[in-house]
């Protein structure tokens, strides 16, 4: 140890001067007026090519975190080229200009900076972070990344494989095939939304270079993406950086986005069971089609799902893991999308309390479509509210909140008005939208597990009908992810 | 406490590598950085109850995080009672003298605040982050729990959360694949009777044998505020926050001194070789060797040893393995490092079609090339930048596991100096291309290691 002896001495004539009275234990001590919230500015800008330039000043630590997102994602591949996007994203950094893959990653990881692309159901991009001193080192690579990729054969090839052997490897957790199964139960399989962003075996066998080549053509073009930076920068001195690097990029073209169908109707609650022989634990996923990011709904919804299952003092967690014991953690989620995604209430709980576990879901479920108590609403609502601030603190936090209002493109005054949107959510507002939205009758109840155990309690429920799959139906045939 | 305040940096950077704009000179490529200076300034005092305190100022959001280790891990667990520190964790959020069950979370929720704890082998570390206007909240639930926890203890309370424990276990283990490989693995580094033989999450029989009467023992033994350390860090006004600290912690009670933990010397004789089956497509390979203890001679190199070996695509075993070859599916190597003693690990999952022994004649062809010849510089100097701005990362968060309350904490527990984040980079700096291959050669012999196999069940063995 090295404090130094004075002020350890310091220390304890105060400690003995306060020792001497104990503090007032009898209620909580309450929290002054809440901080005033100080958003970062973003500062707007444009490269000579018209591609948008936002950048927000963060000087703490000497990083930098360099965004380049494009306004296309899986959401948007073709039918039968489910997975197309996912693979033309991960191929960027496979081989750029005149660079290798492998002379890619060695000039990456030589300046220590992290670079990845990757594709979401409604966007794509390429991601820096870097020390800034190495930034200008780092961003003609990226540049190449996004601009000049060359999609060689052998590295498809490879990726193609290791792609096919994950997918395989994923059929051995439940933890991996539970969203797969929900989504393939309540979107099917003609929905984009049905199938993982990577696609299947079969599509993932099917990609050729020009494919990969023709989806970057319409997905990476100036007029249909824009450049965030986070970090320690100086805007008059970061934009000519971004300038030589990507402003003479002029690709032109379009592609249409894809507008998704509406996935299918269900008219009653059903239950899929897909049997995983021997697991000790059930995974549940119960609900329906919810709603899209752009819903006017959305404070109301993260106000009745913080109360049903959004937070560790959830109704959902306080009573499968508080209260019964049954699980580790029990939460709910809407997953807003361009298009609808789903809303899930979700745990793993041990097997042989499956039953009580489901029929403990549906207390909760049908709870939320109830009257919620006062404290409760305020409780829910200074959660959100008052956690608000502290989503603005690492470029990480920032870089993601931006790409948000640019792929939604939300207003710009949305951050400055979150707080008191969230203060305007009424009790009323909240049971509306669970009514609206938390439909149990028309479910899905999906349950990965020992169906030999679990199902004679289900049936008992009476939830519906039960449906029995295997992991073969979730993923095709185990044989179809080998070569 | 205001935000009005000029934006203080709560970082001190000093030397070549300073905040520079972009367009300054920026190390050429094949040069490694100068050196940069990291400072995290605090202050420190400990309690007359001898809870040591450490303040750290950052106000570039309107958060504090209240930091505690308690100095005592699954390590201190006697036989019969495995798994018993982090069931006592689980504890440690149920409500105390004068916090009802349950109100630990409401009334943090209630001002936006989160919380979490985690259990390793030497510590348990519990954290608060909350909107700086509730850092008394937090100081009141920290305090409280420190000093009044078995007030509310009930056996009805151990019960509920062994319920719990044992459903962590399930699922993040028994329910996972390759999940058993992690607690065999110290099973057969270590021998019975060693701190580090078995796993954190315990055995099941154990966590249904703990009992009210181990949480009353275990508190009063290792709870004490003399046991512990706190940080306070984020949005706050240091001498404020030191009176607050006296208010809350200074009527804990101070408990018995806790003896230090014994270091037991610990080695293998011989290759240790054992095979699981697990529901899973594929096997995979684990290959370890016990190595010098966190921040013993040999343990930073070893951390350059696992990057020149499996860090990113150019390295040694990654390149074969997976991208040249293409026989395995992934492969990674780290120290794993502890305060009583460290393993390597290299873990490595073959393709289909190809075996175990295919990759493992890889990876010990790949040691014996770096026990025989030091890499080349440009490896090296791959390595050292990587750890480099993996320092600079660590400082973007003062909250939460791994922030810079959470990095103060670590620090002073292990060294007794919480700035101690230069030093730990230097450990590194320090190190030449030759040091990389003696480490090699001293700590990973082919002849003492642990080689763990796990193969597909033949129900599951549908690989073709």
């Amino acid at each position: 140890m090295r404090p130094s002896h004075l002020v350890v001495l310091a220390a304890l004539l105060a400690g003995a001067a306060v020792g001497a009275q104990a503090p007032d234990r009898s209620k909580p001590p309450s929290a002054g007026p809440a901080p005033a919230l100080h958003l970062p500015a973003v500062q707007k800008r444009q490269l000579s090519n018209g591609l948008p330039v936002w950048i927000v000043e963060l000087h703490e630590v000497p990083v930098a975190q360099v965004n380049l997102v494009a306004f296309s994602g899986s959401g948007d591949d073709p039918s039968g080229r489910f997975g197309v996007t996912s693979l033309t994203t991960s191929m960027l950094e496979e081989g750029a200009g005149g660079r290798s893959a492998l002379q890619i990653a060695d000039a990456v990881d030589f300046l220590g900076a992290d670079l990845g692309a990757g594709a979401t159901f409604d966007a794509s991009a390429v991601r820096l972070h870097v020390p800034v001193a190495r930034l200008a080192d780092a961003l003609p690579i990226m540049a190449d990344v996004v601009l000049r990729p060359t999609f060689p054969q052998d590295e498809l090839d490879r990726l193609r494989q290791q792609r096919l052997t994950a997918l395989l490897q994923a059929r051995d957790d439940p933890a991996a095939i539970i969203p797969l199964a929900f989504a393939r139960t309540l979107y099917g399989t003609a929905h984009r939304y049905g199938t993982a962003t990577t696609g299947t075996a079969e599509t993932m066998k099917s990609f050729t270079v020009a494919d990969l080549r023709a989806r970057y053509a319409a997905i990476f073009r100036p007029a249909n993406c824009a450049l965030l930076v986070v970090g320690d920068v100086m805007p008059d001195r970061v934009v000519p950086l971004l300038e030589s690097s990507f402003g003479r990029w002029t690709t032109s073209g379009a592609a249409a986005p894809i507008t998704l169908a509406a996935p299918p109707e269900r008219s009653r609650r059903e239950v899929y069971i897909v049997d995983k022989p021997g697991a000790p634990q059930t995974q549940v996923r119960i609900g329906m089609v919810g709603v899209p990011r752009s819903t006017a709904d959305y404070f109301p919804i993260q106000i009745m799902n913080t109360i049903l299952g959004g937070s560790f003092a959830s109704r959902l967690n306080m009573n499968l893991r508080e209260k019964n014991g049954y699980t580790y953690g029990a939460t709910s989620g809407f997953d807003m999308r361009a298009s609808a995604g789903p809303f899930a209430a979700a745990a793993g709980v041990q097997t042989d309390k499956t039953s009580e576990s489901l029929k403990e879901f549906f207390n909760e479920l049908n709870g939320i479509l109830q009257p919620v108590p006062a404290d409760e609403l305020a409780r829910a609502k200074n959660y959100v509210a008052l956690r608000f601030p502290s989503g603005f603190e690492s470029t990480g936090d920032i870089s993601r909140r931006l790409e948000e209002a640019l792929i939604y493109r939300l207003p710009d005054d949305y951050f400055a008005k979150y707080v008191q949107n969230i203060e305007a959510v009424t009790a009323a507002d909240v049971r509306r939208v669970a009514q609206k939205y938390i439909q149990t009758g028309k479910f899905a109840v999906v349950v990965v597990g020992d169906r030999k155990v679990i199902e004679p309690g289900i049936k008992a429920l009476n939830l519906g009908p039960i449906n029995n799959l295997t992991v073969d139906d979730i993923f095709g045939p185990a044989a179809a992810a080998s070569r | 406490m205001k935000i009005a305040l000029p934006i203080i940096a709560a970082l001190v950077w000093t030397g070549a590598a300073a905040a520079q704009s972009p367009s300054s000179s920026a190390p050429a490529a094949g040069q490694p950085a100068a050196p940069s200076r990291i400072e995290v300034p605090y202050t420190q005092f400990t309690l007359p109850n001898g809870l040591h305190v450490i303040l750290h100022e950052d106000h570039s959001v309107p958060v504090v995080s209240v930091n505690v280790w308690y100095h005592v891990g699954s390590a201190r667990e006697r036989q019969g009672r495995t798994g018993f520190a982090h069931l006592f964790e689980h504890l440690m959020f149920m409500g105390s003298g004068h916090v009802k069950p349950g109100e630990f979370d409401t009334l943090l929720e209630t001002v936006g605040g989160t919380n979490n704890g985690s259990t390793e082998t030497d510590r348990t570390n519990y954290w608060i982050n909350v909107p700086s206007n509730a850092l008394e909240l937090a100081l009141f639930l920290e305090s409280d729990r420190m000093g009044y926890l078995l007030d509310t203890m009930t056996p009805q309370t151990v019960d509920a959360q062994r319920d719990v424990v044992k459903n962590e276990r399930r699922q993040s283990y028994e329910n996972r694949p390759y999940g058993m490989a992690e607690i065999a693995l110290t099973e057969m580094l270590f021998p019975e009777g060693h701190p580090y033989h078995w796993p954190v999450i315990g055995y099941m029989p154990d966590l249904t044998a703990a009992s009210y009467d181990d949480v009353v023992a275990f508190f009063k033994k290792y709870y004490a505020p003399g046991n512990a350390s706190l940080v306070v860090a984020g949005d706050l006004d240091p001498a404020a926050t030191r009176r607050l600290v006296e208010k809350w912690f200074g009527d804990v009670k101070a408990g018995a001194a806790v003896e230090p933990p014994t270091i037991p010397g610990v080695a293998l004789t011989s290759v240790q070789k054992r095979t699981l089956t697990d529901r899973v497509q594929l096997p995979r390979l684990y290959l370890a060797w016990l190595t010098p203890r966190h921040f013993a001679p040999g343990d930073a190199a070893l951390d350059i040893v696992a990057d020149v070996l499996a860090g990113g695509k150019n390295s040694r075993l990654y390149k074969r393995l997976v991208y040249d070859m293409q026989i395995a599916q992934s492969v990674s190597a780290q120290q794993s490092s502890g305060g009583l003693a460290s393993y390597f690990l290299v873990e490595v999952t073959p393709r289909p079609g190809h075996t175990v022994g295919e990759v493992m004649k890889v990876i010990d062809e790949e040691i014996v090339k770096l026990q025989r010849e030091a890499p080349t510089a440009h490896e090296l100097g791959r390595s050292l930048n990587q750890i480099e701005a993996s320092f600079y990362n660590r400082m973007e968060r003062v909250g939460g596991f791994g922030g810079k309350a959470d990095q103060l904490n670590a620090y002073y527990t292990e060294t007794g100096d919480p700035d101690w984040f230069n030093e730990d980079l230097g450990r590194y700096r320090a190190l030449s291309p030759s040091d990389i291959r003696a480490a090699a050669e001293a700590f990973l012999p082919p002849d003492r290691r642990v080689e763990l196999t796990v193969v597909p069940e033949a129900a599951s063995n549908k690989q073709p």
